[in-house]
């Protein structure tokens, strides 16, 4: 569905992309999981034709991205973390705005806000709406046009975890009708979650791929089984056969508070890998 | 095209709740009215109010409007989502313009309701062109500003010339031979001749060549800021 070859970008002769290449199959949720400033957006915004890559290739529907027609792009969504909304405009004047430039029938602005939970606010002005609902109205203006690609630039940046399950479900309620979603975040709980593959980007070059659940078990150099003891203490088992009998001890003797394998998470490989935590900056940024 | 009427279509729905907007709309179509009817000074040229606000108001409405409007599109990134969506500049750009541009004509039908029925053509035709004139102006610095603080910023200086020097040159020799060579002074000028026979060639010159001034910035700004 969207194929990138050699992708190379440079500002100012600093390379924020450096021979970028994905694959990215139809009807999956692929996560380009990195921090800011490691290129996401700049490679969304190639992708989606709005940017130009120094060099590579960009196909999407197996057309170069320059070759397009409206009706080709008439398929994708692309909601950028920094899209804004008519603030004054009603929720569903904001919508009906985009049922104009597509020709969509404005009854399917009912069932776009029914989608996203906001249907009883669909006469309110967008400036009255929580950063939410908002984040909600930017997704069902691209809802709107039903499209067979989503490109999500952070949906949930900066959202509580109730929106972000919310709109978590609606990803994938999409992802489950057949629509490729490719999002950017930098955030690994949602990464796993959501993403049925992620690549790693850091300093523009993407530093590991695969499916969430099997970069994590690649990288899990320890094996080991953790144990939190009723006492208080902790105590660490080898993954192994000789294990199996001491941990059914304490099982047996009723000692056993908590058990966890130590296969590390997303932030962990990301770490490993690069030296630098993925959420670091993004907390500073929202303290 | 079908673009340029949706944006059109857009705005109409927001002039009802952008007062800023609104307000350059109704302003001097109201002062119109209300000086011609309360104020009677004798020895006061007819019409006097008639045309001093029309100068203003196509001085200013047109400007500030199209440029609040580009500049707030720009800075809130609402533009950047038309333009995903497959409205071409030019399409955007004509919308607003062509919003603007009516919304100015309504106010100018409203200022030419104390004229003479014989003198009313003349009076919108002259309106007419001189807001297209404006309206490119204002689209110009719209597209330059990269925000809404930028874009005051550049508009204000600008209308103040337009609006305002064609009534110090009533009052300033000096004043008046600077003004001259803008177009809102030639419209004033016109707009006391009241007449298509009276259009001297200076006049229409000088428009003219204000009216391509415009057009060349625009292209300039355009070409160097685009609508991101």
């Amino acid at each position: 569905m969207i194929t990138t070859k050699g992708i190379f970008k440079s500002f100012a002769g600093k390379t924020v992309l450096s021979g970028i290449d994905l694959d990215i199959k139809s009807g999956t949720v692929f996560g380009l999981l990195g921090p800011s400033g490691a290129g996401k957006t700049t490679l969304i915004k190639i992708i989606t034709g709005q940017l130009g890559a120094d060099s590579g290739e960009v196909h999407v529907f197996g057309k170069n991205v320059k070759d397009l027609t409206g009706d080709d792009k008439k398929q994708i969504g692309i909601m950028m973390d920094d899209h804004g909304v008519y603030d004054r405009l009603s929720v569903a004047d904001n919508l009906k705005v985009f049922c104009d430039i597509y020709g969509i029938p404005y009854s399917g602005i009912g069932k776009a806000l029914e989608e996203v939970g906001l249907a009883d606010s669909a006469k309110k002005p967008a400036a009255k709406l929580s950063k939410g609902m908002l984040a909600r109205l930017k997704l069902a203006r691209v809802f709107l046009i039903e499209p067979k690609i989503l490109f999500l630039d952070e949906p949930t940046s900066g959202l509580d975890p109730m929106t972000m399950k919310y709109i978590h479900r609606l990803i994938k309620a999409r992802r489950d009708a057949g629509c490729t979603v490719f999002l950017t975040t930098h955030n690994m709980e949602e990464a796993t979650v959501l993403c049925d593959e992620v690549a790693l980007l850091n300093e523009g070059k993407i530093v590991e791929r695969g499916q969430p659940s099997e970069i994590c078990r690649r990288y899990n150099h320890q094996k080991k089984i953790n144990i939190h003891l009723k006492t208080g203490g902790d105590v660490s088992f080898a993954h192994d056969a000789e294990s199996a009998g001491e941990i059914g001890r304490l099982i047996e003797q009723g000692r056993l508070e908590t058990i966890h394998s130590s296969e590390p998470t997303l932030e962990t490989v990301f770490i490993e890998l690069t030296g630098r935590k993925l959420e670091a900056e993004e907390e500073i940024r929202y303290a | 095209m079908r673009n340029a009427g949706v944006i059109f279509k857009k705005q109409l729905k927001d002039t009802l709740k952008n007062k800023t907007v609104l307000i350059q709309f109704i302003m001097f179509p109201a002062m119109t009215l209300l000086m011609e009817n309360a104020v009677k000074i004798p020895d006061m040229p007819e019409l006097f109010f008639t045309k001093l606000f029309s100068v203003m108001f196509l001085g200013m409405a047109p400007i500030t409007s199209a440029a609040a409007i580009i500049s707030e599109e720009k800075e809130k990134n609402t533009l950047r989502v038309l333009m995903m969506a497959n409205v071409k500049p030019w399409e955007y750009l004509l919308g607003v313009g062509l919003y603007v541009w009516t919304l100015c004509m309504a106010g100018a039908g409203i200022m030419a309701t104390g004229l003479p029925a014989s003198d009313i053509p003349f009076y919108l035709g002259i309106m007419a062109a001189g807001l297209v004139i404006s309206v490119v102006i204002g689209a110009c610095i719209g597209v330059f500003a990269s925000n809404q603080m930028s874009a005051t910023s550049l508009f204000v200086p600008v209308m103040m010339v337009f609006s305002f020097s064609p009534m110090l040159a009533m009052f300033n020799d000096k004043i008046e031979k600077v003004a001259r060579v803008f177009y809102t002074q030639q419209l004033r000028v016109l707009m006391n001749q009241m007449s298509f026979e009276g259009i001297k060639t200076e006049s229409i010159l000088i428009l003219v060549v204000n009216a391509v001034l415009a057009v060349v910035l625009f292209f300039a700004a355009f070409r160097k800021k685009g609508l991101e």
